[in-house]
């Protein structure tokens, strides 16, 4: 079995391992897992971007609200049906980050962060001074009875946790594929060695630009579906503090891995949820866990993963 | 898909009797409850198991709205204790699980979802800032779980959220600002300039006083709309016109302070009228550096927060069993100040929730429904022990309390109550009727 037929086996083993888990696990627990999918597939647009180009954007809740309100705002003020909603949403995301990678990328490094963090406050402040339609830091709850697609009813605790899996799986799969095309192996030599990869003739910024894209949408794509599945839209999901979540998983899970998103989302959020429920300073928990995990895990669970046992991961 | 949120119910003649009787019950054990003189005996005649009544109480203790979480926490724990010592509910003791939500809405509804799906709570209950329970209300109502908000905002009665969400504990921002237009009309001016967040609270306060005032012949001359990233705010000053009589400001956050002092230093000795909302300093000692200027002034207060003259015995009651001095301040430390014009509204629909439990005969989960109905069917509620902020009405078509507002002038660095408004000063017309949705 070559690498990649083995990745595409750990890609199908993780996706049957969450449909097992729906019918194994509490509906608490299946509940959390429906938000950590989509939440996953907003830090595997943005692993795309850190992990595998080495870009590190503090702007990303930018894109993920785009989506949000790309579905939220069609869906509340058009009375868009949810699936054209959604198309909405991911459109929107596109749009905003081909222009804020166009503007962005003429800028590296510490001043490519700053960049992306400023805009993503403009779009913050956007949010709230719109509030005549964005209902701004309050936000606005999308009724139960639109958030379905044809018949099937998304509010529901199964179709949700599948709705989720589903578009958790196109881009868990994708983004398997992604990498492995000489597209995504020139991303990873764009972050290994810029200078290098310009001298053999690669086109680096247009190459940078696609990841902001690709990245960017799929951050959008988790934001509207967050939105949908979930019910609500608000300008808090468009702050610093929901760009630096997904930096968090991406390193607690393992950059430049595809399976690292989805292993830093389970983790944080337990870590979370767990160290909740003994004490009011669990964010300084999950800080330690940070601290320790750079300290003696720097390339994540899922880089240790890959040194120890599987080299092959993608 | 079926529609299940907008369609009105089958009424049967079944329904309608249990409506009814309901109703009846509900108006007895809400006389009885708010009387305090059968403490306990409601609950012990239809004990049906000493198993607790868990309660999952949505708390920021962290985030933005730490300082509320703080004194929401204290006053549950007071009326838990109290309701305990009187009985409990039906018999049966509440048991508080108390989770944080981060002042988060994401948050908030994993935290919803955890009371609802694991530790199997009763109801749901909390939480003050409009976001958190924007973000939750979804999931109360796809887990069928009540969701009791002290949030004050206009979120439940706009008919934005769902049937099992309910405000039956606190009034809402729009009937607050509305009570406010005759007062400021009749008494401090005709012509207001309003200062407000440039963000949802702001404008709220912007939209409805603007319509409440303007019904009273009164002017709003100028609206001065602040960025929330702002920490400096004497730029802005400029652009009060020069007629203006009346100030009108809610501003919020940490630049408060700023936001006061600035203003005391653009207008000097000369001040017009100005009228504020407490919001802006709950937990902020009025004695702090700065806030000298605000002599003089005035601030809607849900609930006054200094012991006044004539003090009732229930504010006497409910201050002492929280724990907070003749200042509003915790009475182990004078400089912990309380949240004194928001926090009531937790002890209230504790008893609320109680009421609404004996009068449904609730016993556990399969009875949630008819919680509800029986809270619906509430009306008026006395000024007593279990409403020590003053009698309220309740609309069970929109799921939100009305009440009385307090209107105070500081004096000598003290709020002193200046007026009262009647509950039919904060009446508006429903914008819903909750109770034509199906569960």
């Amino acid at each position: 079995m070559n690498n990649s037929m083995r990745s595409f086996a750990l890609h199908l083993f993780v996706l049957a391992i969450l449909v097992v888990l729906f019918f194994t696990v509490s509906e608490y627990h299946s509940g959390n897992l429906a938000r950590i999918l989509v939440l996953s597939v907003y830090a595997m647009g943005y692993n795309l971007l850190f992990g595998y180009t080495g870009l590190l954007s503090l702007g990303h809740a930018l894109f993920f609200a785009s989506g949000m309100y790309g579905l939220g705002l069609a869906m509340q003020h058009l009375g868009t049906p949810a699936a054209p909603a959604m198309l909405v949403g991911l459109i929107s995301a596109f749009v905003v980050s081909a222009v804020i990678g166009f503007l962005a990328l003429r800028t590296s490094g510490v001043a490519f962060m700053i960049v992306t963090l400023m805009f993503a406050q403009a779009g913050y402040l956007t949010i709230l001074l719109a509030g005549k339609y964005t209902r701004g830091d309050e936000g606005f709850v999308i009724p139960q009875a639109d958030r379905a697609i044809g018949s099937i009813d998304l509010s529901q605790s199964d179709t949700r946790y599948f709705a989720a899996l589903i578009l958790f799986a196109v881009c868990f799969l994708f983004i398997g594929w992604l990498v492995q095309t000489r597209f995504g192996k020139t991303l990873v030599a764009i972050r290994e060695n810029p200078e290098r990869a310009r001298m053999l003739g690669y086109d680096i910024q247009r190459h940078k630009l696609l990841a902001v894209i690709i990245s960017g949408t799929l951050s959008g794509a988790a934001g509207a579906a967050y939105a949908l599945l979930f019910g609500y839209a608000g300008a808090t999901f468009s702050t610093v503090q929901y760009s630096i979540y997904p930096l968090l998983w991406v390193l607690l899970g393992g950059a430049g891995t595809t399976i690292g998103p989805l292993i830093g989302a389970i983790f944080m959020t337990y870590l979370i949820d767990i160290s909740s429920e003994y004490t009011n300073a669990y964010m300084l928990i999950a800080g330690l866990a940070l601290i320790f995990l750079t300290l003696f895990a720097p390339h994540g669970l899922a880089g240790v993963l890959r040194k120890k046992w599987l080299p092959w991961l993608p | 898909m079926t529609d299940s949120s907008n369609v009105p119910p089958k009424k049967s003649a079944t329904d309608k009797s249990r409506r009814t009787a309901l109703k009846s019950i509900a108006a007895g054990a809400g006389v009885v409850a708010a009387s305090g003189t059968l403490p306990g005996l409601l609950g012990h005649a239809q004990a049906q198991s000493a198993e607790p009544i868990r309660i999952g109480f949505q708390v920021h203790r962290t985030g933005i709205g730490a300082a509320y979480g703080r004194w929401y926490d204290r006053t549950t724990e007071a009326v838990v204790k109290r309701i305990n010592e009187e009985g409990g509910i039906n018999g049966r003791p509440i048991e508080i699980v108390a989770e944080d939500d981060g002042t988060d809405p994401k948050r908030g509804a994993e935290v919803v979802e955890k009371f609802a799906n694991q530790h199997k709570c009763d109801l749901a209950f909390g939480t003050l800032f409009s976001h958190v329970v924007f973000g939750s209300a979804p999931r109360a109502g796809e887990l069928k779980i009540p969701y009791f908000v002290v949030s004050e905002g206009h979120h439940v009665a706009s008919g934005k959220l769902n049937r099992y969400t309910l405000q039956p504990g606190i009034t809402d921002v729009k009937s607050q600002v509305e009570a406010m237009g005759p007062f400021i009309a009749n008494n401090l001016g005709k012509k207001v300039t309003m200062i407000f967040p440039d963000f949802a609270f702001g404008h709220d306060h912007r939209d409805y006083f603007t319509a409440a005032f303007e019904n009273q012949g009164g002017t709003i001359l100028e609206k001065i709309a602040i960025p929330p990233t702002e920490t400096s705010f004497t730029k802005y000053f400029p652009k009060i016109p020069r007629d203006t009589e009346v100030i009108y400001h809610v501003m919020v956050g940490p630049a408060v302070l700023t936001f006061v002092k600035e203003l005391g230093e653009f207008f000097g000795p000369s001040k017009p009228e100005i009228f504020g909302f407490i919001d802006s300093l709950e937990a902020v000692d009025l004695a702090s550096p700065g806030l000298e200027f605000l002599e003089g002034t005035y601030f809607w207060e849900g609930m006054p927060r200094y012991a006044q003259a004539d003090q009732s015995e229930f504010d006497k009651t409910y201050r002492a069993a929280v724990g907070v001095d003749e200042n509003g301040a915790s009475v182990s430390d004078p400089k912990d100040v309380s949240t004194y014009a928001h926090m009531f509204g937790c002890w209230e629909t504790l008893y609320v929730v109680k009421a609404g439990m004996e009068a449904s005969g609730y016993k556990g989960p399969d009875d949630r429904q008819k919680l509800i109905e029986a809270v619906e069917a509430m009306s008026d509620m006395p000024h007593s022990n279990e409403h020590p902020q003053g009698a309220k009405r309740f609309n069970g078509k929109t799921h939100q309390t009305f009440g009385h507002q307090y209107i105070s002038k500081v004096d000598n660095g003290k709020l002193v109550l200046a007026h009262t408004t009647s509950i039919e000063d904060t009446l508006y017309e429903d914008e819903v009727d909750y109770t034509k949705q199906a569960f």
